[in-house]
């Protein structure tokens, strides 16, 4: 009671703590915020709780805990780092969170971490520098270093504790891939003691009274210890022990070092600094002492906030976090009934990743092959959860109890939502439209999934246009992120709302655009595949494309890209855009891809593209026969520009001048959706943040002085934009602040 | 003839001493005791118009005793065997004079997996009495129980013999689901190389057997796990815990030792000593619970085997009929069953709540309050489970937050409540413990002279079923049979019906009962090939 009455003297507004029997509770709670991150603050306001802990004689032990309900700590203040100007700076904040935590670590009053929600990157860091740790077994709560996707690494000492808790090969996974780990595995790596269950309703509410169940357990682990009945060293196993005597030669610890950094470099192309760092500060600790050690973690952590590549994840962090957000409001109707036409890969993959969120969804198709083989997709992908555990098969038959597959149009008159995934062809997107249109209630939205089709010409047929609205996913929907939405001056904001809040739902990043031939993504796109067409046909080795485009960071080459969306649907839109955009969107001879198609080379679904595709076998050869149409459309090329470095810029440029041009003409809101449209559908390098950011960085007059030379050569495919030029004639113009 | 002088014999059964006092006292200040009693209850009789009347006649179990003790090598059959027969015995019942038998079990014996039907062959009662088994977990012989109200309600039947059967000591354990295939395949197999390559594709997982699954199938999480996640969110201690565990021994000891459980039937086991006591009563001290270590949560829950009720065998029989039948058949009816209702909740996180919800529905069905009810028995299946109830009860809270209503029930008094011990001590043989809740309701009201009682049970497994994947819940208002009142009291006496009438129209019934009953009477039952 005392206690409380100081906490309110001093007024500290984002950790307080109170004293029950011996054990203070020490609650931390960012009032301004839905999550809590270890800001300047919260720092401060934590020194000072525990300093008094620390001096408070009625105290034995301590717990601490949020008292926010989903919430840990989400990891430190990035706009802290963000406002730094030097890696000095940088390196110095690092430092002083090394030197709070060294004190967490070294109190003689055990401090227990009760944690319920994400405990993610400097509050991982906190609580592994804790004596102990408690966790509850809820689907929220997850332990992880995701710096490194910041292009960051764990910088309060992080590096240091983690391979001494969770051993070399534990921490170097955790800390490279950034990975959320869940309870029960953070359990079994010894990485949290002990779990705490979830509770359900009670005599208040279930989250509510499971933080305070959290916060007595944690309570009787802080006596336990004190009075030595829970002990803090842990009896090893024989597995443990072995392990720790590997890890103990040093022969053994180089070779690790080695391994992984070959995995990096294989992985990253040299093209992040981050997991290098990484690995060296590890490495640092536990080859020259801790010392040099923490040392080397805050250097590397101040270079690495300095650089260009952190900056751009960063951004992009940023700009994803805003493309989560449905900036037209709330809906008037929530969509509860969803239909889709279409069972094919796109529409079951749609069903997919709706049906789980308790949205009942129809799957609708013309024949019953097409419609089992949809279905079986969609249950294939509940199953491959149910055998990875993270439902369990009672989730996965419940999930599927809200899909309905069907031929007919029944029950579509309590469609709040249709989106049509049926073939790229106009006149079957307009039959399809008229026959929806007949059945559904007049609030019903109609979106069409399409990948080039203006939706203004698809909207032509529609009665209600102000509710046609465009949703462009991408293959396979389970796993990209991104969705596109296309609206045209005709669809309401309503109409908007709505759409972005399935997509929302759904899982999805999502950027709205405004209509025109291949909308954003897929005409950004269409000149780097003119262009990687052209590359093919002067004689560049599929092979060759595809390790220049991924050594410039793309993560799939631009020939295997190719194989993926389809030879076919390549060679359509590059034929559709190229009639809307005229020359400017030529290079490679359309007819390439035709005759590709005509030979049966459509990519990976038919087996054959560019490479061929053995069922089974992972690595893959370039397609013999394509060697033949390749000699038929035979270019040649011309040395000035065809350097590896200039076959890369000049599929990037293409790219990106098209991006800049689509924020020219209105079809983009900005460059942010352009950067997280261009990296999460397209697979643009992370590493340089988007195509915006790239411009930036990379200097929009040395892009421009790059462009004109290729443009001497090729004429207009590589004319820069008004805009691309003005940011090059003003070197103050930025897209990104 | 015979059956009529067997009536008329009836008419008089011997009757316990007690029995006669009590009866003649109450008949001889029934007015006054009504009066009172409508003074203090809100109703004065739950019979509705219109709807037959319908009473428990008798009510047995064998004792209920560990698994894997004497019952050991009998198989379920067998014990529900006993209870039938133990129920023929105290009533007296003529073994033709039955309408229908159902069962209720969980676990089920696949060589009897329609227990209903062997044990009533076997225990002697009529092969043209056709009956069936019900499950639904813990609550099984509730459903047992309903199911013959309602087979009366329709019409369709005048007495019913319900009951509930659990063998723990020997569960079905099942070869692997790859050797179950290859052994089927092995039948269908037509030459020596098929027989031989497929015994020559049997692998050591093979072998692997299949338990019955300790968890529940929905959520994959084992009844103690739940009932101690439930303690946890309603606060309950493991002190209160320990003290109602103890509290269920030390009453069920008084019970016992005072002569009240007279439901228990003496059981002579083939190659064993005759029972006639439960075997789990077991009144400890608090340190000796305090001592326990959590048997599901480990190491901070607060369900321990102490508090848990245990892994028991044993079987229940009750005789249910419509009043007028048992009337005139010369029965004196202990209670009335006046209504019930199920109630299902989440699996996961309310798994064992349905008391909480469904008390408050059938209180409201029934037209009374808490204060009304004189007998509470409810199923203990974890002592924190118990709990958790009453606080969700006592809840203003949860009623609103949970149950939409306004105000809560209220908690049941505990001096109304299992005062002859429960599940904890008594033992809870899955199927069976439903007849003993309801039997031991009538018993207690006419041993304290209340009026009304109320059963209430979650459906949880207990430890090793695999079957609940709802929590449901189940109801029963009796009230106490006052016989002279009740042949001739108004509220009671609503028989529009003249008896010749309802005579004949049984008749028919009858008739085409026998017309329906395909199944089970098609072929002359005989014990070798009933096994169908």
């Amino acid at each position: 009671f005392v206690t409380n009455i100081r906490s309110l003297c001093t007024a500290r507004t984002h950790v307080n703590y109170e004293v029950k029997e011996d054990v203070a509770v020490i609650r931390m709670n960012d009032p301004t915020s839905k999550v809590n991150t270890l800001s300047v603050q919260m720092q401060n306001e934590m020194i000072e709780v525990f300093n008094e802990v620390l001096a408070n004689d009625a105290v034995q032990s301590a717990v601490l805990i949020s008292s926010k309900p989903g919430c840990f700590i989400a990891g430190a203040d990035i706009n802290m780092i963000q406002a730094c100007n030097t890696s000095e700076e940088v390196t110095k904040l690092s430092q002083e969170g090394q030197k709070m935590f060294a004190r967490i670590e070294k109190s003689p009053k055990p401090i227990v971490a009760a944690i319920n929600g994400p405990c993610l990157g400097g509050g991982l860091e906190f609580a592994i520098a804790c004596q102990y740790r408690v966790a509850t077994k809820s689907k929220k709560t997850v332990l992880g270093t995701p710096e490194v996707m910041l292009g960051l690494l764990p910088g309060a000492g992080g590096t240091q504790r983690l391979p001494k808790m969770v051993g070399i090969p534990g921490a170097f996974d955790m800390m490279l891939t950034g990975r959320n780990i869940r309870a029960d595995k953070a359990k079994k790596m010894g990485l949290v003691h002990q779990l705490v269950d979830p509770l359900g309703p009670g005599l208040k509410s279930p989250e509510e009274r499971t933080i305070e169940y959290l916060e007595e357990v944690a309570i009787q682990c802080a006596k336990g210890i004190v009075n030595k009945k829970i002990s803090l060293t842990k009896e090893k196993g024989m597995m443990q022990k072995v392990q720790d005597y590997v890890m103990g030669i040093e022969f053994v610890r180089q070779q690790i070092y080695k391994t992984v950094t070959a995995k990096v470099m294989k992985m990253s192309k040299g093209l992040y600094p981050a997991p290098l760092k990484i690995i060296e500060s590890v490495k640092a600790g536990l080859e020259q002492g801790p010392d040099s050690g923490y040392l080397a973690e805050a250097q590397n952590f101040g270079k690495l906030a300095m650089t260009s590549e952190s900056n751009a994840l960063i951004g992009l962090y940023h700009g994803q976090v805003a493309c989560k957000k449905n900036r037209f409001g709330v809906p008037e109707r929530p969509v509860k009934n969803l239909a889709i036409l279409g069972a094919g890969l796109m529409g079951a993959g749609i069903a997919q990743v709706t049906v789980d969120k308790g949205i009942h969804t129809v799957l609708k198709d013309t024949t019953v092959e097409g419609l089992s083989r949809g279905q079986q997709q969609v249950y294939k992908g509940l199953n491959d959860k149910t055998k990875k555990k993270t439902i369990t098969s009672f989730e996965r038959d419940f999930t599927l109890a809200s899909l309905t597959g069907q031929l007919d149009y029944s029950g579509f008159e309590k469609a709040d939502m249709v989106i049509e995934a049926v073939f790229e062809d106009l006149n079957i997107k307009h039959r399809v439209i008229k026959e929806v249109e007949a059945v559904i209630p007049p609030h019903c939205i109609f979106a069409t999934n399409t990948s080039a089709l203006p939706i203004k010409d698809i909207a032509a047929a529609s009665i209600r246009p102000e509710k046609v609205i465009g949703m462009h996913y991408f293959s396979p929907v389970d796993k990209m992120q991104l969705l596109e939405i296309i609206t045209t001056d005709k669809t309401s904001k309503d109409t908007t709302a709505s759409a972005v809040a399935v997509g929302l739902k759904q899982g999805k990043v999502i950027i709205v655009v405004g209509d025109g031939p291949g909308f954003y993504t897929t005409r950004c796109l269409a000149p780097m595949l003119a262009e990687a067409v052209r590359l093919l046909q002067e004689g560049v080795d599929p092979k060759k494309l595809d390790a220049l485009t991924t050594g410039f960071g793309f993560p799939v080459g631009a020939a295997t890209l190719a194989d993926e969306v389809g030879i076919d649907v390549a060679a359509h839109v590059a034929e559709d855009l190229g009639k809307a955009f005229g020359s400017r969107f030529g290079g490679g001879n359309v007819e390439v891809l035709k005759t590709m198609v005509e030979k049966g080379f459509k990519g990976r679904k038919s087996g054959k593209g560019c490479y061929v595709y053995t069922p089974g076998l992972k690595s893959k050869d370039v397609n013999p026969d394509i060697e033949d149409v390749l000699e038929k459309y035979k270019l040649t090329p011309n040395p000035l520009v065809s350097s590896d470095s200039d076959v890369q810029y000049r599929l990037v440029s293409r790219f990106v001048n098209e991006a800049v041009m689509c924020l020219q003409e209105g079809i983009l809101n900005g460059p942010v959706e352009g950067d997280i449209g261009a990296v999460f559908g397209l697979g643009f390098p992370p590493c340089l943040g988007g195509p915006f950011r790239f411009v930036d960085t990379f200097g929009a007059n040395k892009l421009v002085e790059k462009m004109r030379r290729y443009e001497e050569v090729y004429g207009n495919h590589f004319t820069p934009c008004q805009l691309l030029l003005d940011h090059a004639k003003d070197s103050s113009k930025r897209f990104h602040k | 003839m015979a059956s009529m002088l067997m009536n008329s014999l009836r008419c008089c059964p011997p009757v316990n001493p007690a029995w006669a006092v009590q009866y003649a006292t109450r008949s001889l200040s029934t007015s006054v005791q009504l009066h009172a009693q409508v003074q203090t209850k809100s109703k004065k009789t739950l019979a509705k118009p219109g709807v037959k009347n319908i009473v428990l006649v008798e009510g047995v179990r064998t004792p209920f005793l560990l698994s894997g003790t004497t019952y050991a090598d009998l198989m379920p059959h067998d014990l529900a065997r006993a209870a039938l027969q133990g129920l023929l015995h105290k009533t007296s019942l003529p073994k033709d004079a039955v309408d229908y038998i159902i069962y209720g079990t969980v676990i089920q014996e696949v060589k009897t997996s329609n227990v209903a039907r062997e044990a009533s062959l076997g225990a002697g009662f009529s092969d043209k009495i056709p009956s069936h088994t019900v499950t639904m977990a813990c609550i099984s012989s509730n459903v047992a129980m309903t199911t013959g109200v309602g087979l009366i309600t329709a019409g369709q039947c005048d007495t019913i013999v319900a009951g509930g059967v659990e063998f723990m000591s020997d569960v079905p354990i099942r070869h692997s689901r790859k050797m179950r295939k290859t052994m089927l395949a092995l039948n269908r197999a037509k030459t020596l190389g098929q027989r031989l390559s497929l015994i020559g594709s049997i692998r050591m997982a093979h072998l692997t057997p299949e338990l019955p699954a300790v968890a529940e199938f929905s959520t994959a999480e084992t009844m103690g796990h739940s009932a101690d996640r439930l303690a946890a969110a309603f606060g309950v201690t493991r002190l209160e815990q320990d003290e109602f565990a103890l509290r269920s021994h030390t009453l069920a000891k008084q019970a016992q030792d005072a002569g009240l459980l007279s439901d228990v039937i003496s059981f002579k086991v083939p190659g064993r000593d005759t029972v006639a006591k439960d075997n789990g009563i077991r009144p400890s001290s608090m340190e000796q619970l305090a001592k326990l270590k959590p048997a599901f949560i480990k190491p901070h829950g607060t369900v321990t085997a102490a508090n848990s009720s245990f892994l028991t065998d044993g079987a229940s029989a009750v005789l249910i009929m419509s009043e007028e039948k048992a009337l005139a058949m010369g029965y004196k009816p202990k209670a009335y069953l006046r209504d019930f209702v199920f109630v299902s909740q989440d699996p996961k996180d309310q798994l064992l709540l349905g008391p909480a919800y469904g008390t408050p529905k059938v209180l409201a069905r029934a037209g009374l309050t808490m204060d009304d009810i004189d007998v509470f028995e409810f199923h203990e299946a974890f002592a924190g489970q118990i709990m958790a109830n009453l606080k969700a009860l006592d809840s203003d809270w949860f009623a609103q937050t949970y149950m939409g209503r306004k105000v809560k029930v209220g908690a049941p008094a505990m001096e109304k409540f299992n005062l002859w011990g429960g599940s904890l001590s008594l033992g809870h043989p899955f199927g069976a413990t439903g007849c003993r809740l309801v039997t031991t309701v009538a018993h207690r009201l006419l041993k304290e002279g209340g009026q009304y009682g109320l059963v209430a049970a979650c459906a949880a497994g207990g430890q090793v079923t695999h079957y609940t994947n709802t929590s449901s819940y189940f109801n029963v208002m009796d009230r106490k049979v006052i016989l002279p009142v009740c042949v001739s009291g108004p509220c009671d006496g609503d028989r529009s019906i003249p008896p010749v009438e309802q005579d004949s129209g049984r008749t028919e019934m009858m008739q085409e009962k026998t017309v329906y009953a395909y199944t089970q009477s098609g072929v002359t039952p005989t014990l070798s090939d009933c096994t169908y």
